[in-house]
């Protein structure tokens, strides 16, 4: 059977040590060469930027999110190990592991992190399709002659390099469809690497939950459990046209997916239709300084990320929740897209000036939307504010500054707000 | 309410009503045109509640009297009836139907009671004066492209007509700008103008206003308030709300030292930007302008569709320069020159550039540059 170490990135026939560098880490699949959908996920991303970034975490429990309101954004293995998880309130967290230390997200360097880590996987292929900042799809068919090595090679030592070179980890799933290169790559984290056969696809999904299949959410779970399905082989027992009766356009689906099949595309151009920010405050506030603070913060991390993309948006959006959960939303079209911190910022501050409300809130969000690249962004400059060339220079050389020095190598006083 | 009236006489009255009237209206009353009778004449009065336009037709008025109906529709049977037929129109007070006669045809429309209808209310107009209509057409044709759509720059949406410091001394200015370019347009101050504050006239009342400038002859009768302005001929008064806003001081958008000067037929410029331009895809659409020893290469470059390139005969003697536009604004420039060359001053390919005609300086054009 085809083996891989992952250390040493030897190929060899069976064994569950390394020939050469005696390495426990081997992967060994009979398909394993053969096999060209990979997912990539990054392990505790977010997290792991912050540990590599500032060592002393390094042996803590470590969670990111924002104030004793907020939700759990990404807890670190640590934390991980005492229950703490994804989107959990963040006072539930702290209960389960008091001693954790709670990080506020700082989105620019997760996002120079994963365009580092980006760049490492356009050098496999053209065909990357990111899902977030910290997983994407990879398709490498034909990529094996370019690189006089197989995918399973290639995507060892892509992982091998984000440690190396990035200090970051990540898990991958390699199969023959997106679905299960999804579903291998959450099999064996950290630092995984999980094949999933076609030989076995029926077999290895035969006892698990639906809930593995990506969008099935509690809500869709329950729809399927007052049909009697739970597990892929309740699944497997339906008809085609009774699951299409039942379940529209989605039982189709569910019917190939229950087989394995998944047909979906790897596609390197999944268009962004918004970008967004928001944060829930530590306590309600009407405060139109603090909320402006908050609208620099929240906008420059939106421009951040629409830099990070070489994208811009034509319409920046604004979005209160106030104290009584009542959501209040604006957008305003501008005359040309923008990327810029501070016309984001700008507009949506004008949309606040706007709103006609009191508060108090609990939630701020900003955002950009339809989503262009940033060819024609920002091009024109307005006579009537003759000064908005001289602060998109200043933003620029902020950028530049923040490149090379880190991200808080220059603030804005506002930002302190 | 009994009166006859030639049909021309009658279209051109409800069709000036008529295009005030807002096309979706929540207020019904809103939709229809007030016709009042009485001596030897009609009127006819439409308002969006911002603009009110009223417009006076001779009749033969048998018996006096007032009602409403809907503006749109009346000016559409108008339309389609016959040239020189004689019309008559009938409200006896008790059928709540206006009936409309000539030749064959008999129309009856519904109609709403005269008192609803909202009149707007008189003014303290602090300046009045009279300004030939060619004068006006000038100043506000010359100026209302530039006129901004921008909501949040509501202050925007006009012309700014005030009393200025010109070369000469003191003129009627009117001055219009989206931040991407402005308009500045003078012309002799008239009589009686001196004590005008300065007011921002809508948009749609520009549009509205520039129907009553056709006649040559025409003196128009302008009266202004801090708060209205009103356009009077002899047979038509249009009052305007004006934007309750502070305009910006567009003195300082207007380069004066810029010293790079081009000079380049009007015509042939427009033209060669507008072919130029036809490779472009995007929504910007932006020209390269590279100036050298009287030459000027216009170019586009469209990575998307393709590339253009023209050259043109100019006469420039500074140095090598590149700077780009978007093609809508220099082909909105350009056609405004009708009698001499353009001629632009440029400073660097990132500061704002000045067209004006040959070296007439009562009208000024300027123009933001963009990124190419």
């Amino acid at each position: 059977m085809p083996a891989l170490c992952r250390d040493c990135l030897t190929t060899f026939e069976a064994g569950t040590r390394c020939p050469r560098c005696r390495s426990p880490r081997v992967t060994s699949h009979p398909e394993l060469f053969d096999l060209t959908i990979a997912h990539m996920d990054c392990d505790a991303f977010y997290a792991s930027v912050e540990k590599r970034d500032n060592p002393e975490l390094r042996d803590k429990p470590v969670i990111i999110g924002g104030g004793k309101r907020g939700v759990v954004s990404t807890a670190c293995y640590i934390a991980r190990i005492k229950g703490v998880k994804s989107a959990m309130p963040m006072f539930q967290a702290l209960k389960l592991c008091p001693e954790a230390v709670i990080v506020r997200p700082r989105m620019e360097a997760y996002v120079a992190a994963s365009r580092e880590v980006r760049a490492l996987m356009d050098e496999l292929t053209p065909v990357v399709e990111p899902l977030s900042l910290d997983e994407a799809f990879m398709d490498l068919s034909g990529t094996a002659r370019l690189h006089h090595a197989p995918p399973a090679v290639m995507l060892a030592r892509l992982v091998k390099r984000m440690r190396d070179e990035l200090g970051l980890t990540g898990s991958i799933g390699l199969s023959h469809n997106k679905f299960l290169a999804k579903v291998a790559s959450d099999l064996d984290k950290p630092r995984g690497f999980s094949v999933i056969g076609k030989a076995e696809t029926v077999e290895f999904l035969r006892h698990k939950p639906v809930r593995l299949i990506w969008g099935i959410g509690p809500a869709a779970q329950e729809s399927l459990a007052a049909a009697g399905i739970r597990s892929f082989n309740d699944l497997h027992r339906w008809d085609k046209a009774d699951l299409t009766a039942r379940f529209g356009g989605m039982g189709e689906r569910l019917w190939h997916l229950a087989r394995g099949e998944d047909a979906r595309r790897i596609s390197a151009h999944t268009p962004v239709k918004s970008i967004s920010n928001e944060t829930t405050f530590f306590e309600d506030t009407s405060d139109p300084d603090i909320l402006d603070g908050h609208i620099w913060r929240l906008a420059e991390q939106v421009s951040a990320r629409a830099k990070a993309r070489d994208r811009a948006g034509r319409v920046v959006m604004l979005k209160l929740k106030r104290a009584d959960h009542k959501i209040l939303s604006r957008r305003l079209s501008l005359r040309q897209p923008t990327q810029l911190a501070d016309t984001i910022y700008r507009t949506a501050r004008a949309l606040l000036d706007e709103l006609g409300d009191r508060g108090p809130y609990r939630l701020l969000g900003v955002g950009l939307s339809e989503i262009t690249t940033d060819r024609d962004a920002d091009r024109e400059g307005d006579l009537l504010d003759p000064d908005a060339g001289r602060r998109a220079k200043a933003e620029a050389a902020a950028d530049r500054i923040r490149d090379k020095f880190g991200k808080d190598a220059i603030l804005k006083g506002r930002a302190l707000r | 309410m009994k009166f006859s009236i030639e049909r021309g006489a009658l279209l051109k009255a409800v069709a000036q009503a008529q295009s005030v009237v807002e096309r979706r209206n929540t207020i019904p009353i809103l939709a229809n045109v007030l016709i009042e009778a009485s001596g030897d004449s009609v009127q006819f009065r439409a308002t969006d509640l911002d603009i009110e336009v009223v417009d006076k037709a001779p009749a033969m008025v048998e018996r006096a009297g007032a009602t409403t109906v809907a503006a749109v529709m009346l000016n559409e049977i108008v339309r389609k009836l016959p040239d020189g037929a004689l019309v008559t129109l009938t409200e006896n007070g008790q059928t709540g139907r206006l009936s409309i006669d000539a030749g064959r045809s008999n129309f009856s429309l519904a109609t709403l009671p005269k008192e609803d209808f909202p009149v707007m209310a008189s003014s303290e107009y602090a300046a009045n004066f009279s300004a030939p209509a060619p004068v006006l057409r000038r100043l506000f044709d010359k100026s209302k492209f530039a006129i901004s759509t921008e909501e949040t720059r509501y202050y925007l949406n006009g012309v700014y007509m005030h009393v200025a410091d010109g070369e000469g001394g003191k003129v009627l200015r009117c001055v219009a700008t989206d931040g991407h370019r402005l308009a500045r347009i003078d012309a002799p101050l008239p009589e009686g103008a001196e004590k005008m504050a300065g007011v921002i006239v809508p948009r749609k009342t520009v549009g509205e206003l520039r129907k009553l400038l056709e006649d040559d002859e025409a003196k128009i009768a302008v009266s202004v308030s801090e708060t209205k302005v009103r356009f009077a001929t002899p047979g038509i008064t249009l009052t305007s709300k004006v934007i309750d806003g502070t305009f910006p001081d567009y003195t300082r958008v207007i380069p004066t030292g810029n010293t790079r000067k081009l000079e380049v037929d009007a015509s042939e410029f427009a033209k060669a930007v507008d072919r130029v331009s036809t490779v472009s895809s995007e929504r910007s659409r932006a020209v390269k302008l590279s100036l050298d020893e009287d030459r000027l290469v216009l170019s586009v470059n469209s990575p998307d569709s393709g590339a253009a390139e023209e050259e043109l005969a100019v006469a420039y003697s500074d140095e090598r320069l590149e700077i780009g536009f978007n093609a809508k604004y220099l082909l909105e420039i350009a056609s405004q020159v009708d009698r001499e060359n353009a001629v632009f001053l440029f400073n660097s390919s990132g500061d704002p550039t000045l067209m004006r005609e040959g070296n007439d300086t009562s009208a000024v054009y300027v123009v933001m540059p963009m990124r190419v």
